[in-house]
């Protein structure tokens, strides 16, 4: 294994410190753990996952049956599940909503008017008494609480981190 | 239409033909079961006043007679994806089953690769390949929307298609919706015939059997591979199959089709083709009210 971090490959993060190789990679113990403490998100929810590297802090989910051999050069493996190598860890709109409903704590429910202005990209000042930070944005739909995204929560405003891309004005 | 004159010999009601031709599709959606299961779309769709409508043969596929696709909280989530009603007749007939290895040799932009994922409720492995990397975004972003997480990219000329990043071993099933002249999308994209020409339907049947060719040869014995195409010439259909059987280890099946279809031809502008290109299947416009398809199912080995 190299020991740097190769931006075009994919390579399987580390299972713990004493495993790594390449400074500066999280570890699949920190990246669960993270959900974890962050979210309330348990790691048996990620059993059947290993966590890869591509693009320096760019986390993928891949659900693993053991078929692929790390480093790989190819252009997807999974999805995008987290942005690491930084302070605060960011998870992607993607993976909020495929692991969100999962999330017992740091998620936060908007009524229909502002998760509209939520998925048109745009920020708003939003009533929430819990941590600063990334929050797990959900909203109703068809009777349930549905994980739409993710927001940056600071000085009473909700952030929209809805990537460009996945910008609506419904 | 004058394109379209050539196939007058294999129609019986080539009026009806050009009268579907001329219709523009309905817009269909696909529910995404990676995400939600039918009953819970449905209760979106309905919980969103977007009028929609079964299709009868696929429990999975709803007609937005008023709206288009992409507009509504639904999709937003990945409980949707928009898909013309035909082109999900492949990845059925391919079958793919939870925990096996599956091949889209033709991927982007992932319509059928992301079926093929639900399918396999997401376990096993599925090998997306594309050799356009502008579509290969388009498929990337579809899947991510969709929340597939079984899936791989590679971004290589799947003639030449390598399995040894994952582990050199070949698949249970393989997709070759391969690329073509598109003919039977003319009611999507009317243009599509202004570009026709023969020379390009010849130069693209030899890729098409290329492709089909390492879709064999990358499955396992038993295995299984579904050709298809959405055009009407059998230069691109029934000549490939033809071509292919001759030199891989392969045979035609049958299957049965939930859609109306006429069985492959085995004659065409005086060629002759393997008698069992018959058990290929061709979808004209009218018989459904959908786009124009071609699916031909194939067993590996001998």
């Amino acid at each position: 294994m190299s020991a740097e971090n190769v931006g075009d490959r994919f390579d399987r993060l580390p299972a713990t410190d004493e495993d790594r190789a390449v400074p500066g990679r999280p570890t699949r113990a920190a990246v669960l753990e993270w959900w974890d403490e962050r979210y309330g998100i348990e790691p048996a929810t990620f059993a059947e996952y290993s966590f890869w590297e591509r693009g320096a802090g760019k986390i993928w989910a891949f659900r693993d049956a053991g078929t692929v051999a790390s480093p790989v050069e190819i252009q997807g493996l999974g999805m995008t599940a987290l942005r690491a190598r930084q302070e605060h860890w960011k998870p992607t709109l993607e993976a909020a909503q495929r692991f969100g409903d999962r999330a017992s704590k740091n998620r936060i429910a908007l009524p229909d008017a502002q998760a509209r202005r939520f998925l048109a990209g745009k920020d708003q000042a939003v009533s929430w008494d819990g941590d600063w930070g990334y929050l797990i944005v959900t909203h109703e739909l068809a009777g349930d609480q549905v994980p739409l995204g993710v927001g940056l929560y600071t000085y009473g405003e909700l952030a929209s981190m809805v990537p460009k891309g996945r910008r609506r004005e419904l | 239409m004058e394109v379209l004159e050539r196939y007058e010999p294999l129609l019986a009601d080539s009026a009806a033909f050009y009268a579907a031709c001329r219709r523009p599709l309905p817009a269909i959606v696909r529910v995404n079961t990676i995400k939600a299961d039918r009953d819970r779309a449905r209760a979106a769709l309905e919980a969103e006043d977007i009028v929609h409508e079964r299709v009868d043969w696929h429990p999975g596929l709803f007609r937005l007679p008023e709206t288009q696709p992409g507009a509504n909280w639904p999709y937003v989530h990945g409980w949707l994806h928009g898909q013309e009603e035909v082109s999900a007749l492949p990845a059925r007939v391919l079958d793919p089953q939870p925990g096996e290895r599956i091949w889209d040799a033709a991927a982007a932009p992932g319509s059928k690769t992301t079926q093929l994922a639900a399918l396999t409720e997401d376990t096993g492995l599925v090998v997306a390949t594309d050799k356009n990397l502008g579509r290969l975004a388009s498929l990337r972003s579809n899947a991510e929307r969709l929340g597939v997480t079984n899936l791989a990219i590679t971004h290589e000329d799947a003639r030449n298609h390598s399995l040894k990043p994952f582990e050199s071993e070949p698949y249970d099933r393989a997709l070759v919706d391969a690329p073509c002249s598109c003919e039977g999308t003319v009611r999507k994209n009317p243009d599509v015939l202004e570009e026709w020409s023969i020379d390009h339907v010849e130069g693209i049947a030899q890729v098409q059997a290329g492709l089909l060719r390492r879709a064999v040869q990358a499955t396992r014995d038993g295995g299984t591979v579904v050709y298809s195409t959405c055009t009407f010439a059998p230069e691109e259909n029934e000549a490939v199959l033809d071509r292919v059987l001759g030199r891989e280890s392969c045979q035609l099946v049958p299957f049965d089709s939930p859609l109306e279809a006429a069985p492959g031809v085995t004659e065409w502008q005086g060629r002759e083709y393997d008698p069992s290109v018959r058990h290929a299947r061709r979808i004209y416009p009218h018989y459904n009210d959908t786009g124009g398809f071609f699916c031909a199912k194939l067993a590996v080995g001998a």
